[in-house]
């Protein structure tokens, strides 16, 4: 795979132009049920870009992302709950009484506070990250081993959060539509329009975040270590560092997705954590483009999009449509969707259908190459 | 001159088989040593317990006075020993430059690299490799696009760039042409002086050329040590290894 996010010219200035156009215009056009889905949609957006780092950069093809998504989506969930049940016997969430609890779990003491909610969600999900990225990467497990390791991970969280009636409400999960913030329901026309919002900006912003990681030297690395690993060992690297840090923050970003999400889907349960989901978002970045960062934006956003028209008009045909994306992408577009328009792509269907006859030559290859420009 | 390496009484052993056996070596400061020695004598083997691949089953490993052995092979790396290897292993997804950055960049801290600018005396060190390597031209070009030869000198140029006071180089006249062989032979011992260098080759031509001292090994063990013509003249070396080269020669 090529070293891609050197993006081209004009390819990524239409695709911002179109990015902001529609953030700008979607409020005023689109009715507020179709608004909180893309609210949604590019929520995801934000952890099919941590899927990108690890994945599409660095080469760690992770099946757990669920983890931190939904750990993110618990933390924020938790503060809301609390925050709306200051009127409730014991002043604790209605759920609790359904199982007979009359005080609160410890762990759910300092999301009492706003401040602490903000952090942790970003920062509870990088630091479970970590830790379990620390382990894994520190004894060298690779490639298809670590792909396992991080679903066996995921299996574990979901039955873990899944059981857990009395302390998180197990199965049911923690609803938020109902619950208020600054007197106000989050579950609102007003509040969701601000959730929007906030999404928008914090897409653009994880964006910038990522971009400005991979843009020099540290970028170069996380590719050295996806190609050769041995070799940034022997250049006095320690790939267990980067790949630690890299893992967590792609948790963190998760997180951050996760409770985006969660505010503008009305609830957060162990349904987040199930397998097909965290495998979505690698198909969401596979089609979008691997090592594009943009890609993977426009996969996530697009292919939810999708998703959500196709199953209103055609239920049960989405599976279909999403297995054969997959099947094409990699047969057929293996860089993924802006992968392939960035490369040579668009020029050799022109001139396949007969409409453009320039065919590249060698020494426009090689003014291609020198310009840093995928050629193959 | 002062003693830079030193491997005494090593043995390396892979589920029972020694591939090495009681090896003993000493480096001095800024020389230039050929180790050659039949397939399967342990020459890789001997590479990958200086730079922390292997760990040894017995016997110490030791540089610049302090011992190495069982330490990461970051950490050997940077305590200043590089290493290339037999098939050209570069970053081939990186341009030429951003390939010699990589080596030169200090410290090699994921800190450093997101926060810290390429000082001009770090660029100035880029130009110059290249340079030597010939490949000012080519800065921008994904090292994957290079020549077989040219990926062979970006990676001991990479291994310069890293500034190690001992080289490691595994087969670096591997596939090249004779050109490029003799080319190669005369980087490496514009090299030497300034760094010590140890290289593992098949290619006697090559390792004449380079007119080292020589070490043999055969079976894990050191056969001998001396010149090209004293090896050339021990009997035991004409049966192990010699022998068979010189006939394909004629």
């Amino acid at each position: 795979m090529k070293k891609t996010f050197k993006i081209t010219g004009w390819v990524s200035w239409l695709v911002w132009v179109g990015i902001i156009a529609l953030i700008i215009a979607a409020p005023s056009f689109l009715p507020v049920f179709r608004l909180n889905l893309l609210g949604r949609y590019l929520s995801l957006a934000i952890a099919a870009l941590g899927v990108d780092l690890i994945w599409g950069f660095t080469g760690l093809l992770s099946l757990g992302q669920g983890i931190f998504f939904s750990l993110g989506g618990y933390c924020i969930a938790m503060f809301l709950q609390l925050n709306t049940s200051s009127d409730l016997p014991n002043r604790i969430p209605e759920f609790f009484s359904l199982y007979g609890i009359q005080s609160l779990p410890f762990f759910w003491e300092p999301f009492k506070s706003p401040l602490f909610t903000i952090f942790s969600i970003f920062i509870i999900p990088s630091l479970v990250a970590g830790f379990l990225g620390f382990l894994v990467f520190r004894n060298r497990i690779k490639g298809v081993y670590f792909s396992i390791l991080t679903q066996a991970a995921l299996l574990v969280f979901f039955n873990f959060f899944n059981g857990q009636q009395k302390l998180i409400n197990g199965t049911n999960g923690l609803k938020t539509d109902v619950t208020q913030l600054f007197g106000q329901i989050v579950g609102s026309d007003s509040m969701q329009r601000y959730f929007f919002w906030i999404t928008a900006i914090l897409v653009i912003l994880s964006w910038l975040f990522t971009r400005w990681l991979v843009r020099d030297r540290f970028g170069d690395i996380l590719i050295g270590i996806r190609d050769d690993e041995a070799r940034v060992r022997f250049t006095g690297y320690n790939p267990t560092l980067f790949k630690t840090i890299v893992f967590s923050i792609a948790g963190g970003l998760a997180g951050i997705s996760g409770a985006l999400y969660t505010v503008q889907s009305g609830i957060v349960s162990p349904q987040f954590m199930t397998v097909p989901f965290s495998i979505e978002m690698v198909i969401w970045v596979a089609v979008g483009g691997r090592g594009t960062l943009l890609g993977a934006i426009l996969g996530a956003v697009t292919i939810n999009y999708a998703k959500s028209l196709v199953s209103e008009a055609l239920p049960a045909s989405w599976m279909f449509i999403q297995g054969g994306m997959f099947i094409l992408v990699v047969t057929a577009l293996p860089e993924g969707v802006l992968g392939w328009l960035q490369g040579s792509g668009p020029r050799n269907l022109l001139s396949r259908l007969g409409i453009s006859r320039t065919l590249p030559t060698y020494p426009d290859l090689e003014a291609r190459e020198s310009k840093g420009v995928n050629s193959q | 001159m002062k003693e830079l390496l030193k491997l005494s009484q090593i043995s390396v052993s892979f589920e029972g088989f020694l591939a090495l056996n009681d090896l003993n070596l000493s480096l001095q400061a800024g020389e230039l040593r050929a180790v050659i020695g039949p397939n399967g004598a342990g020459k890789t083997t001997f590479l990958d317990v200086i730079s922390g691949k292997v760990a040894p089953s017995t016997g110490d490993v030791i540089f610049k006075g302090q011992s190495i052995r069982g330490k990461r092979e970051h950490r050997i790396a940077r305590l200043g020993i590089g290493r290339k290897f037999q098939s050209p292993r570069i970053f081939e997804n990186l341009t030429v430059y951003e390939n010699l950055v990589l080596a030169i960049s200090k410290p090699k801290t994921p800190w450093s690299l997101l926060l810290d600018r390429l000082s001009k005396k770090q660029k100035d060190q880029a130009d110059h490799l290249m340079n030597i390597i010939s490949l000012q031209s080519q800065k921008n070009s994904l090292a994957g696009s290079l020549s077989h030869g040219q990926k062979q000198w970006l990676e001991i140029a990479m291994l310069v760039g890293q500034d190690p006071d001992l080289l490691l180089v595994d087969e670096p006249v591997a596939g090249l042409t004779d050109e490029e062989t003799d080319l190669t032979a005369d980087l490496l011992k514009s090299l030497s002086g300034n760094h010590t260098i140890l290289v593992i080759d098949h290619d006697m031509e090559f390792i004449r050329r380079l007119n080292s001292q020589v070490t043999v090994l055969h079976q894990g063990h050191v056969l001998c040590e001396g010149s090209m013509e004293d090896i050339q003249k021990n009997p035991q070396v004409i049966e192990v290894y010699l022998g068979q080269p010189e006939e394909e020669e004629g």
